[in-house]
């Protein structure tokens, strides 16, 4: 089985309410190195088979005439990814 | 003049927005979203809620239902469309208007009865108003904040095509404090605010003759029968 990742953030000119009030909240909770917080969305496609080209294609279309709305977001990323895939998962946790 | 309703799963409004219809004088008939069928009705209504829960954007999903293949098309055919609230979100995500809503400025859900100016009263659903002319319906939205490029909405303002201003108080953050707008040819608009809540007495808003007793919202529903009629 196959995931195709695609990422989508609101345009830089675009306030981000969502992000401002993280923001906000991250210095109360003594989280004070973080100066600005942008919340955008992941969406995880699978796929029955591989991640062929024709599937990246499909996903790109699909990130740009559904899954974001041109006027207010951009598509950021649309990558195949492995199943047990986690991003920053370097540290140790917590 | 038969007016279509249209009920997407989660539309919330689509009674009041029928009952306006009615009391403006004419027929409300309910056209359902998996219908591409528009049973031959003369003008449309795209009422407030959350069409299919808004999960992925507010109005996103609601642009693909088969209702709205026939919408599009007979709006760029002359057809008289309103889109109050989420069906002014559908009508962005359709590309029948331009622009976008993005979450309020203040993060909070608003609920409040809203000053507006008229300020294109030639559309199809705003000719029984005078330009300039105040009224004040409710509003109550959470993704009510319209934003547009910088070129988008000067074209907007160059052509006349912001339809009604939040006045004493912008609810939202609306760029310019636009509350409405409409298409190039005037046939189709688009406004958060709710006219269809004020359109009789002891249900709307205050009016100046006393509590709840404005209907100013009634000539949204009256001007699209007048241009229909002609």
């Amino acid at each position: 089985m196959g995931r195709v990742v695609v990422d989508v953030m609101p345009k830089p000119e675009i306030l981000d309410p969502q992000g401002k009030a993280v923001a906000g909240a991250l210095p109360r909770l003594g989280f004070a190195q973080f100066i600005s917080v942008r919340q955008g969305k992941r969406f995880e496609l699978e796929v029955d088979g591989d991640v062929t080209p024709e599937v990246l294609a499909a996903a790109l279309d699909a990130a740009e005439t559904v899954l974001s709305n041109p006027v207010i977001e951009d598509v950021v990323r649309v990558a195949a990814v492995a199943d047990a895939a986690t991003i920053g998962s370097t540290g140790a946790g917590r | 003049m038969r007016v279509g309703v249209v009920t997407f799963p989660g539309t919330l409004d689509d009674r009041d927005a029928a009952r306006a219809v009615r009391l403006a004088g004419g027929e409300p008939v309910s056209l359902w979203h998996a219908d591409a069928d528009l049973h031959a009705v003369d003008a449309v209504v795209l009422p407030g809620g959350f069409s299919y829960g808004d999960y992925l954007r507010a109005g996103a999903i609601s642009r693909f239902a088969p209702v709205m293949g026939s919408i599009v098309d007979a709006a760029n055919g002359g057809l008289p469309v309103l889109g109050i609230c989420n069906g002014f979100q559908i009508l962005c995500e359709a590309h029948l208007l331009p622009g976008s809503m993005i979450k309020n400025d203040q993060l909070t859900f608003v609920c409040r009865e809203q000053v507006l100016s008229v300020e294109n009263a030639s559309t199809a659903w705003t000719n029984q108003y005078a330009a300039g002319e105040r009224i004040t319906v409710p509003l109550k939205n959470q993704d009510g904040q319209f934003v547009a490029d910088e070129r988008t909405l000067d074209e907007l303002e160059g052509e006349g095509r912001v339809v009604v201003r939040y006045q004493d108080w912008n609810p939202n953050g609306s760029r310019r404090d636009i509350a409405g707008i409409t298409n190039a040819a005037g046939n189709v608009v688009g406004l958060m605010p709710h006219p269809e809540h004020a359109v009789e007495v002891g249900y709307g808003p205050d009016g100046a003759k006393g509590p709840r007793t404005g209907t100013d919202g009634l000539g949204f529903f009256a001007s699209v029968l007048h241009s229909l009629v002609g």
